[in-house]
């Protein structure tokens, strides 16, 4: 049987990543295989307590009031089988003026019937910054279901930040659920880069309530889909207080058979609040594809350089 | 030696004429002007011998070293060795000027990147990392789009409106750039209402509602802007009697 060690590693190697975070002792990590914490170290002002459940773990993530933990913390929730159920339950707590940026990954290498869970509740105290970061390696047959949603709580000053990215592998099925409550002179930026092919199912539904003075939040997405890949993205920013300002964007490229939904939903109770919106969808942009193929590139090429940088 | 040569080309945009029996020929090395009002159908021109989308179905014929490249998609004219620099040039969400210059080079070493952004006046430092987006002012744009023909090299090299947006100072980056093109072999055919651009050039042709009303050397031409005639289907072009 392999030990936690190799285990580790072997998680660590399908992020095809290069900057050895596992040695790196001014990095802090967490790697979850299935149920079982199989590598972690952790810094000053960092807590992580865990315990681990029947199909995961349960946690609670703590960064210490004042603290700012220097390099990204590495989370990953993997599982090395080709079949099952991975539960994770989350509690972040960022005390006030703290500051954190989690990488976290999820990586299902060989999945071909996995769900992958997370619940999680965030609280970002006064003036506190959090910074999460979820990228996704899964295989290239797509097996996966993944189900995040959270509930966040950013207080006064604070500052969340979320980056999905799922651009390599298949998605499988997929459905985001993020709810957050920002209070006064709080900031939310939330994106999701997510490219779907065959079959993959995307919804995505974040919402963001902007119920102190001069709240922001900004909600991001960016999604290409092919073959028979079907997006739903609806995203809803409500402004109930002064000043209180937020933009919901969305853009997707479709191609061949895919379907792509986007309800950007906007509610203001406030005379001065500001909530605009704006949703692109369509095909690959003429203009931009016949400048790149002016330029010698295939319509293939000129296309995936384009969905790259859409995706970027 | 003519490289390019258009013979009685008509295109019909709507219901309306915009291209109307059009023959040109444009000599290999040397630079071309068209010239004419807005809306004589300069851009249109441009775009059908591009053959962008909307352009493709027309009369006439459009020859490159003597062979027909009418049936040719986009691409496979551009590998031939037509290149266009648009009037408003597309914006690019995510992709880098590095990025954009790279694709357009057939992937030359960065070193050559950084020599045409020189060449149009942009620092290599400064613009390398920006997205080819809407950040990017009208006349960085501009120049952008020129770069990336300098690092092309296209036989037959299309500018449609290359003063557009772009300030005084530039201008005359932007005219070196045009004689760094043409000593290196490349036919230019410059589009422009600009008596400053239509210098720049040898020949030039006359453009008034889709037709060729005059052509000849850019000191005859010029005598349009001079004597600012509004060009109409009377052809009252000054030389036009000849
Ligand atoms: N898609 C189109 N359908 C109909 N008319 C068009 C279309 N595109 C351009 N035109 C018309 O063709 C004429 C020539 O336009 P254009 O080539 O852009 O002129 P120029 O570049 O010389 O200013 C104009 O009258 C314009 O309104
Ligand atoms: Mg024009």
């Amino acid at each position: 049987m392999k030990d936690k060690r190799e285990i580790a590693q072997e998680l660590y190697n399908t992020l095809q990543l290069t900057d050895n975070a596992l040695q790196d002792s001014q990095t802090a990590h967490l790697y979850v295989n299935h149920n079982m914490v199989v590598g972690s170290h952790l810094l000053p002002g960092l807590t992580a307590d865990v315990e681990e459940t029947e199909n995961g773990i349960s946690m609670l993530f703590r960064v210490q009031a004042g603290r700012r933990i220097a390099r990204p913390v590495h989370l990953c929730f993997g599982m090395l089988p080709a079949k099952g159920l991975q539960e994770i339950r989350l509690r972040v707590e960022i005390e006030e003026e703290a500051h954190v940026d989690v990488l976290a990954h999820c990586t299902f290498p060989n999945a071909v019937d996995i769900i992958h869970r997370m619940e999680a509740d965030i609280v970002i105290a006064e003036n506190a910054q959090y910074s999460y970061t979820e990228r996704h390696v899964h295989c290239p047959s797509g097996g996966i279901q993944v189900v995040p949603h959270a509930r966040v709580h950013i207080k006064e000053g604070a500052r969340f930040r979320t980056d999905f990215e799922l651009i390599k592998g298949r998605v499988g099925s997929i459905e985001i659920d993020y709810e957050s409550t920002c209070e006064a002179r709080s900031v939310l930026e939330m994106n999701a880069r997510i490219n779907g092919t065959g079959s993959d199912l995307i919804k995505i539904r974040e919402t963001g309530h902007l119920i102190g003075d001069s709240a922001r939040g900004v909600l991001t997405s960016r999604i290409a889909l092919r073959d028979q890949a079907r997006a739903e993205v609806y995203n809803k920013l409500t402004a109930s207080a002064p000043f209180a300002v937020g933009h919901v964007d969305c853009k997707e490229i479709v191609q061949d058979q895919g379907v792509a939904i986007a309800v950007p939903i906007v509610e203001v109770s406030h005379p001065k609040a500001h909530v605009t919106h704006e949703a692109a969808i369509g095909s690959v942009d003429d203009r931009q594809l016949e400048t790149l193929m002016s330029r010698g590139l295939s319509e293939d090429e000129a296309v995936e350089l384009i969905i790259k940088g859409l995706l970027k | 030696m003519s490289i390019l040569r258009l013979e009685g080309i008509r295109l019909v945009l709507g219901e309306k004429p915009i291209l109307n029996n059009l023959s040109m020929e444009f000599w290999e090395g040397h630079v071309h002007a068209i010239v004419g009002p807005n809306g004589a159908g300069k851009s249109t021109l441009a775009s059908t011998l591009m053959g962008l989308k909307g352009y493709r179905d027309f009369e006439g014929d459009i020859l490159l070293d003597d062979e027909s490249i009418k049936t040719l998609s986009i691409d496979e004219r551009a590998r031939k060795g037509i290149s266009l620099g648009w009037q408003e040039p597309a914006r690019f969400e995510g992709i880098s000027v590095r990025d954009f210059l790279r694709a357009s080079s057939g992937n030359k070493p960065l070193k050559e990147l950084n020599e045409v952004l020189a060449q149009v006046g942009l620092d290599p430092e400064e613009y390398l990392n920006r997205s080819v987006d809407k950040t990017l002012s009208g006349g960085e744009r501009k120049r952008i789009e020129l770069a990336s023909l300098l690092v092309m090299q296209p036989r037959v090299v299309l500018l449609d409106e290359p003063d557009s947006g772009i300030d005084i100072e530039a201008l005359e980056r932007i005219f070196d750039a045009l004689r760094i093109l043409k000593s290196r072999g490349s036919t230019i055919i410059l589009i422009t209402h600009s008596l400053a651009v239509l210098k720049q050039a040898e020949h030039a042709f006359l453009m008034c509602h889709g037709e060729i009303v005059d052509k000849g050397v850019v000191d005859k031409i010029s005598g349009y802007f001079e004597n600012k005639c509004i060009p109409c289907a009377h052809k009252n072009i000054p030389g036009s009697e000849v």
